[in-house]
This record gives structure tokens, C-alpha cells and sequence, in this order.
């Protein structure tokens, strides 16, 4: 099952690859968090890893994820080595009036799963894709006010 | 685990055989085959042998789907405070246990144990020899279950896993539905031995809404005796429930469709045994102190719930 959200954060985008890149600001914008924390010597870049938990129904759901992809205030990309099998991905792209425009994507399932699973994938849907699309307002909002912040300064 | 594969072998028919040779050997008695009501024993002892490489970490992750479902939408579960169960090492977890055959709150608790921690964290559960011969049985020994008794769970906290044990077992899920909030362990103190000798702690899990998925009526003792089952089967009961489809469900042997009550779940903080109680801890203090702790979370949770089923 396959997620997408998308918002245009009015701010450069270095500004919201700095924020999505750092590992500290998840457990303040993304919803539904219940556990997020660094997994190694890495704090981001290529190959960091991250133990995360994401409550979904009646579990929280989630495991060991690393960061696979990492094209600088362009494209981040990470996937499970354990737990529910995850693919997310940040795809920055800057617009012509200098805004950002920012999709998010979430791919998830268990292989084997058999009808079970992909019922349940379905049923999570809404909920996933509701919750993301507020964490994504929660990272415009964060962003755009430290531009703001930036500008007075 | 040299225990577990002898076991794996014993019941495969690998390797040494009973008749000392080929498996394919007949037995003594001559007729080329075991007879069909020896085999009927002999399955049901290889079902209660703990063989805790029977747990399928693979099978579990591609069923956590469908008991996801089970446990979000039918009985809308939450767990809450996973955190205290200690992230390594073997760990005691002693639970209260309802809702019949059919208990929920196992359901709901191994769900979030396994995505909680993952799958490659070892989980087993203790369980009622009933339940392991029964036709679920060997699902559930792949989910991490053995047969419930100190040998068991010794083996299974020495190979470094956590062990949910429910104490109160038979005797608890069929406590009548005016006794939903009482922790009723029947006096069975085996946990607290079993902890002190693995020296492991404990983590007290508490949950309510498992009795609200049938009405509970007696828990039957006087029958069960009568019929003899304590001694057969180890059932100290024979328990009468109102429940669907059966309307009145007397033995509750084939389960009954639990109502979707909502099931709350609260782990609690970890207890370490020496620690709390000295080198030389009094058992029966410790049963004491660890069911009354049970017992107060029990009635803040039941506190919490505002109508029967809906929570």
C-alpha cells in the first residue's frame, strides 16, 4: 500500500531539508509517533538508522529503519531492516517564486501476509494518510515560522 | 537449545526412535502400527512437549496482520506503557487473564509485544495443556506457546526470552461477570518461585475488558469434579457462560464469538524480586504484595470504562 501527501512550504529549500533531515524535529511533527529514537553512531546522512514506532489501531507498529537514498536538499529515502516492511521517501523540488514544494511517500506491508494483510493495509490507509497529511502542515508551519524568525534576526 | 531439538527429533521421529531403531520399526504388540488410540496419546504428549524452536518468527510477522485486525477493530485494543517491560533480557510478564477459551486479552497483548519489540525478540506464552491439544494448538506453538508448567518457562527464560504466564489460567477466564475486576490467581504462587529461581523480574500486565465478551455464570468446580476432569484434563472446572452462537455454553470447549468489548491493557512498572525483597525473599509476601498492585491498576482501568463492552 502506497501513501502520498504533498503541501508547498512557503520557504527556501535548504531550510526544509535541514528540518526534515534532522532526526530531533520527528517526535515534534509527525503524529502518531510513539517512538523515535537514533539506532548507531550515525545521526543522519547515508546509513543512519533510526528505531521507530508509529501507533496504527490497536499496535504501535514500526522497527528498524535506515536511511538508503540521500541526494542533499533533494531526495531522502529510507527503508525497514525490520518490523512491517517500510519504504518512505522526502522528495524536495524547489518552484519558480522560491517556495518548496514537498511530497512525502510511504510504502508498507508484510510480505506473506496473505488476504489478512492486505485488508489490514487497507484499513490502516485512511488513518496513515490522514496523520501524514497533518504532519506535513506540522512541518510547514515549523518551517516556515523559522523563516520568519530567520528574516527578523 | 540441545533440549528443544532433542524434543523436535523425539516428535519427528528422527533419530533415536522409542522402539530403539527405525522408526518405521513396529512397535511391540505386533500389528506393524502403533494402535490408533496410542497415537492419539502420543500426539498429545508430543503437543505438551516444550520444543521452544517451534516458535516461527517468519509465520508470526505474516499473521501479525490478521491479529492486528482482530485486535484494532473487534475489540478496539490499547496497551499502553510497553515501555516498561526492559528492552533485553529474559522478563517474567504475569498477567490477569478473561474471557473464557476465547481470551482477547492475549489477543491484544501479543500484538503489541510483537510489534512493540519485533518479531526477532523471543516471546513465549504459558498455556493450558487444553489449549495446546486442541486443533489451534500447533498455530500456537509457532506463535511462541508451550504447554503452562515450571519446566517450560525455566527452559524458555534461560534461553534469554520473555514469558507471559498467567497464573490465574483455567480458573481466572471463567470467573462469573460480577467479579470482572478481581485479580483471582486461585493462590497459585508458581510465578514468584519461578522468578526468584531464573532471577529474572517480573512485569505485572494488567487488563480489563476480557469478561465483558460473554456473561460469565459460574465457574462450574462442582461439576468439573463430579465428571472428573481435574484429574484428566486438569480442569478444575467446568464453566456455564451465556454466549454467541451457543446461547448457553456449558464447557465453553468449542469458544463462543466474543462480543467486541474494548480491551485496555496496562503494563506495569518492572519488579525486581532481590532487589525489593532481600536475598531471602518470603514467596507468599511477594504473591501478596504483586496481586494487590494487580488489583489497584485493575480497579483504576475498570474506573476508566463508563458502559459494559463499549469501555
Amino acid at each position: 500500500m502506497r501513501i502520498e501527501q504533498k503541501v508547498t512550504v512557503d520557504a527556501p529549500r535548504h531550510l526544509v531539508w535541514d528540518y526534515v533531515t534532522e532526526p530531533a524535529n520527528y517526535p515534534v511533527f509527525i503524529e502518531g509517533l510513539t517512538r523515535w529514537e537514533v539506532a548507531g553512531d550515525r545521526h543522519t546522512g547515508l546509513g543512519a538508522r533510526y528505531r521507530m514506532l508509529l501507533r496504527v489501531g490497536a499496535a504501535d507498529v514500526g522497527g528498524l529503519i535506515e536511511i538508503v537514498e540521500w541526494q542533499p536538499e533533494g531526495d531522502m529515502a529510507w527503508s525497514s531492516v525490520t518490523g512491517v516492511d517500510q519504504r518512505g521517501r522526502w522528495r524536495l523540488r524547489e518552484l519558480a517564486d522560491g517556495r518548496t514544494r514537498v511530497t512525502f511517500r510511504f510504502a508498507y506491508g508484510v510480505a506473506g501476509g496473505g488476504l489478512a494483510g492486505l485488508i489490514a493495509e487497507r484499513v490502516a490507509a485512511p488513518g496513515l494518510s490522514r496523520r501524514f497529511h497533518h504532519s506535513l502542515l506540522n512541518l510547514k508551519r515549523a518551517v516556515e515560522t523559522r523563516r520568519e524568525s530567520a528574516s527578523v534576526a | 537449545m540441545p533440549e528443544s531439538g532433542a524434543g523436535t527429533a523425539a516428535r519427528t521421529g528422527k533419530g533415536q526412535s522409542q522402539n530403539g531403531g527405525d522408526p518405521r520399526e513396529p512397535r511391540a504388540g505386533g500389528f506393524g502400527r502403533p494402535s490408533l488410540l496410542r497415537r492419539f496419546f502420543d500426539e498429545i504428549q508430543n503437543r505438551l512437549t516444550a520444543d521452544l524452536d517451534d516458535r516461527d518468527p517468519d509465520f508470526i510477522r505474516e499473521n501479525l496482520s490478521l491479529s492486528w485486525l482482530i485486535a484494532s477493530i473487534w475489540f478496539r485494543g490499547e496497551v499502553r506503557n510497553m515501555e516498561h517491560i526492559p528492552e533485553n533480557g529474559p522478563v517474567l510478564l504475569v498477567g490477569n487473564h478473561s474471557g473464557g477459551t476465547v481470551t482477547p486479552d492475549t489477543i491484544v497483548f501479543t500484538l503489541a509485544f510483537n510489534t512493540y519489540f519485533g518479531v526477532e525478540r523471543r516471546f513465549y506464552q504459558l498455556a493450558h495443556n487444553l489449549v495446546l491439544t486442541s486443533p489451534v494448538g500447533p498455530y500456537l506453538r509457532r506463535f511462541g506457546t508451550v504447554a503452562a508448567s515450571h519446566e517450560n518457562a525455566r527452559k524458555a527464560l534461560a534461553s534469554g526470552a520473555a514469558v507471559l504466564v498467567y497464573p490465574g489460567g483455567d480458573w481466572e477466564v471463567n470467573r462469573p461477570t460480577w467479579e470482572a475486576n478481581r485479580i483471582d490467581f486461585a493462590g497459585r504462587r508458581g510465578f514468584v518461585k519461578l522468578a526468584l529461581d531464573a532471577g529474572v523480574p517480573i512485569v505485572p500486565v494488567v487488563s480489563v475488558g476480557g469478561q465483558e465478551t460473554a456473561i460469565f455464570l459460574t465457574h462450574g468446580e462442582r461439576l468439573a469434579k463430579l465428571l472428573r476432569l481435574d484429574k484428566l484434563l486438569r480442569l478444575k472446572t467446568l464453566p456455564v457462560n451465556l454466549s454467541l452462537p451457543w446461547i448457553v455454553n456449558v464447557g465453553d470447549f468449542l469458544g463462543h464469538l466474543p462480543l467486541p468489548a474494548k480491551i485496555t491493557v496496562q503494563v506495569m512498572e518492572p519488579i525486581d524480586l532481590r532487589e525489593r525483597y532481600g536475598p531471602d525473599p518470603d514467596r507468599n509476601r511477594i504473591y501478596e504484595d504483586i496481586t494487590a498492585m494487580m488489583q489497584d491498576q485493575l480497579t483504576e482501568l475498570a474506573a476508566e470504562r463508563r458502559l459494559p463492552v463499549l469501555g
